[in-house]
């Protein structure tokens, strides 16, 4: 459906789209990850049209999106970054207007443009000027615009930035409804999401693609092993060293340090466990805390998100990297979603 | 070309949920009501020869504010990027928003049509300049808002755009009188590109073809400008 090949983009002199070929098949939903400023709506401005790459092809529907920009545009509903609408008009002009200027047919029109209003929940707002609707209210007019023609392939920035919760869960559910009949591009940063709703994931940074792939082997690939928590009652530190010693251990964290210090010995600690690649190392644990009496209050073991994967990513960094810390005190939280996002981004060119 | 009626229709309902078509049109009456008024009064003669000579100057200031906004406003607030990836061209989209303002200023002229009803009842005007300074003045229109155009897509803020419009053609009107009495080769191009030569004598009852071609081909090329530099303006 979408054939991008050696696509570059230059803004003077800088590079916001270097050399990225991949494809997107038709019916699928791909996703496109990657921190701020990295290319993702530079890549979806020229997809439709927009915006001439500087070099490299891309091919929308089997029709180039330079020469054939208009054949291009008529297979493509576009929700651009921020939604930019025409506020002084009513929700429903508004949506006549896109179906007219995207050539739906007259007896078409009517039920069309209802349809787009159901599906994107904005029937009750229909009459309302758009400059006076919430952000959210914006958001689902910006996407009832998209397909109002009904168009083969959607090209969705960014659709759920800026909504409540509430809302973010309805748009992922309405994009994943939409992926039965369209073939969809979406973009966004928020990794959950991708888990949710993409059959694939794109990943960029500084305009350079850097994996492409099922959002569950990114995690297995990327995933040294898997996380178990526990819960146990005894000498922290003891515990702590015999857990190290089980093989395929990788890292044990014991969370409740500082009561421990304080000579509370009924208190209970947690640890968590970071493990090597497919190895199961439940059974030994137990046994340790059977040999050495220690008492185990539970035992968890975590299906990774993409998530926690990025977090655990860029905290392993950060204790790598930074000063030994004082006991008790895990290594600072660092956050934000474009560290994270970096951080999966070293550790697959690496 | 159902395109352009498609995003004329857009402008006209854009144009009358703001209050910039009510302001144009009053303001209009108002000033074209008030010559009118004195000009009868003063030369007694049933004729709006004088009176539509006099609204050369609110015009070139009222078409630039009708067409400010029309191209600046939608790169400012990034609307321009929903309308051209929808499946229409260049030309339509500059066409269409051309058909809308020239649509606007003919609202505006409108209501001077009572004047001539009124002239009728007072006098017997002689229908001839009538007819023709009409027909200037929709010519002189069409020019006035492809200028007014082209300065829109040429900055994205709508101020700068009315103001650059109001300049452009306030200097194309004052070139020709500027240099009349002096002598020079000079004074026959600025003669003939200045734009009062040219609509004078639509108000003497004369539909000249060297002023139709001046109105006609200058908007032409106002709006080829126009559609080029919104091409231009993807390759940032
Ligand atoms: N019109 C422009 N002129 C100059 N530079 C630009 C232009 N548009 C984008 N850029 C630059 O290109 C790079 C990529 O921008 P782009 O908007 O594609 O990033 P993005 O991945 O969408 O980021 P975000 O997540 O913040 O939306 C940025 O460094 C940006 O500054
Ligand atoms: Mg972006």
């Amino acid at each position: 459906m979408i054939q991008v090949d050696h696509l570059s983009k230059r803004f003077g002199d800088k590079t916001a789209v270097d050399d990225i070929s991949f494809r997107v098949h038709e019916g699928e939903i791909l996703g496109f990850l990657g921190p701020n400023g990295a290319g993702k709506s530079t890549t979806m401005r020229i997809l439709t049209g927009f915006l001439p790459a500087t070099s490299g092809t891309a091919r929308v529907a089997g029709y180039d999106v330079f020469s054939d920009s208009l054949n291009v545009r008529k297979q493509i509903g576009y929700l651009p970054e921020n939604v930019p609408l025409y506020l002084d008009m009513r929700v429903n002009e508004y949506l006549t207007f896109r179906a007219q200027l995207k050539g739906v047919p007259k007896k078409d029109r009517r039920a069309r443009i209802q349809e787009a209003l159901e599906k994107c929940g904005v029937v009750e707002v229909q009459n309302q000027i758009v400059g006076t609707l919430s952000k959210g209210y914006r958001q689902r007019v910006g996407l009832a615009d998209t397909m109002v023609h009904d168009p083969k392939i959607l090209i969705l920035d960014e659709p759920t930035i800026g909504l409540d919760p509430n809302q973010i869960r309805q748009v992922r559910a309405l994009i994943k409804e939409l992926g039965k009949k369209h073939t969809i591009l979406l973009s966004t940063h928020i990794l959950p999401e991708v888990e949710m709703i993409c059959g694939r994931v794109i990943i960029i940074d500084r305009g350079k693609l850097v994996a492409i792939d099922t959002p569950g082997n990114l995690t297995s690939k990327l995933r040294g092993g898997a996380t178990i928590h526990l819960e146990a009652k005894g000498p922290l530190g003891r515990i702590k060293a015999g857990l190290e010693g089980i093989p395929g251990v990788l890292k044990v964290k014991g969370e409740d340090e500082s009561v421990a210090l304080s000579g509370a010995r009924t208190k209970t600690h947690h640890f968590v466990l970071e493990t090597d690649k497919g190895r199961d190392v439940r059974e030994e644990v137990f046994n340790a805390f059977v040999e050495n009496k220690w008492v185990l209050l539970g035992m968890k073991k975590e299906a990774v998100t993409l998530e926690e994967v990025f977090h655990q990513i860029t905290t392993r960094e950060a204790e790598e990297t930074a000063e030994p810390l004082p006991p008790g005190e895990g290594p600072a939280p660092k956050g934000g979603i474009k560290e994270t996002v970096s951080g999966l981004i070293k550790k697959i060119k690496a | 070309m159902t395109n352009s009626i498609t995003i004329f229709k857009r402008e006209m309902i854009s144009y009358f949920y703001s209050p910039i078509a009510y302001i144009v049109i009053a303001v209009f009456l108002l000033s074209s009501g008030y010559f009118f008024a004195r000009i009868l009064a003063l030369s007694q003669q049933a004729t709006l020869m004088y009176s539509l000579a006099n609204t050369q100057v609110i015009l070139s200031i009222l078409a630039p504010v009708i067409t400010m906004r029309l191209l600046s406003e939608e790169v400012k607030s990034g609307t321009i990027e929903m309308l051209m990836t929808a499946p229409v061209t260049d030309f339509e989209v500059v066409f269409g928003k051309f058909l809308a303002a020239l649509c606007l200023y003919l609202v505006m002229l409108a209501p001077t049509l009572l004047y001539v009803v009124f002239l009728g009842w007072v006098g017997d005007p002689d229908m001839g300049p009538i007819i023709s300074s009409y027909i200037g003045l929709a010519l002189m229109g069409a020019m006035f808002v492809s200028i007014g155009l082209l300065m829109s897509a040429l900055t994205r803020n709508q101020i700068v755009a009315g103001v650059l419009g109001i300049v452009t053609l306030v200097i194309l009107f004052y070139l020709g009188f500027a240099v009349s009495g002096t002598e020079g080769w000079y004074v026959p191009v600025l003669q003939y590109v200045g734009t009062y030569d040219h609509w004078e004598p639509f108000t003497k009852g004369l539909v000249d073809t060297k002023d139709v071609i001046y109105y006609v081909s200058i908007t032409v090329l106002c709006l080829f400008i126009t559609i080029r530099t919104l091409e231009s303006s993807k390759w940032r």
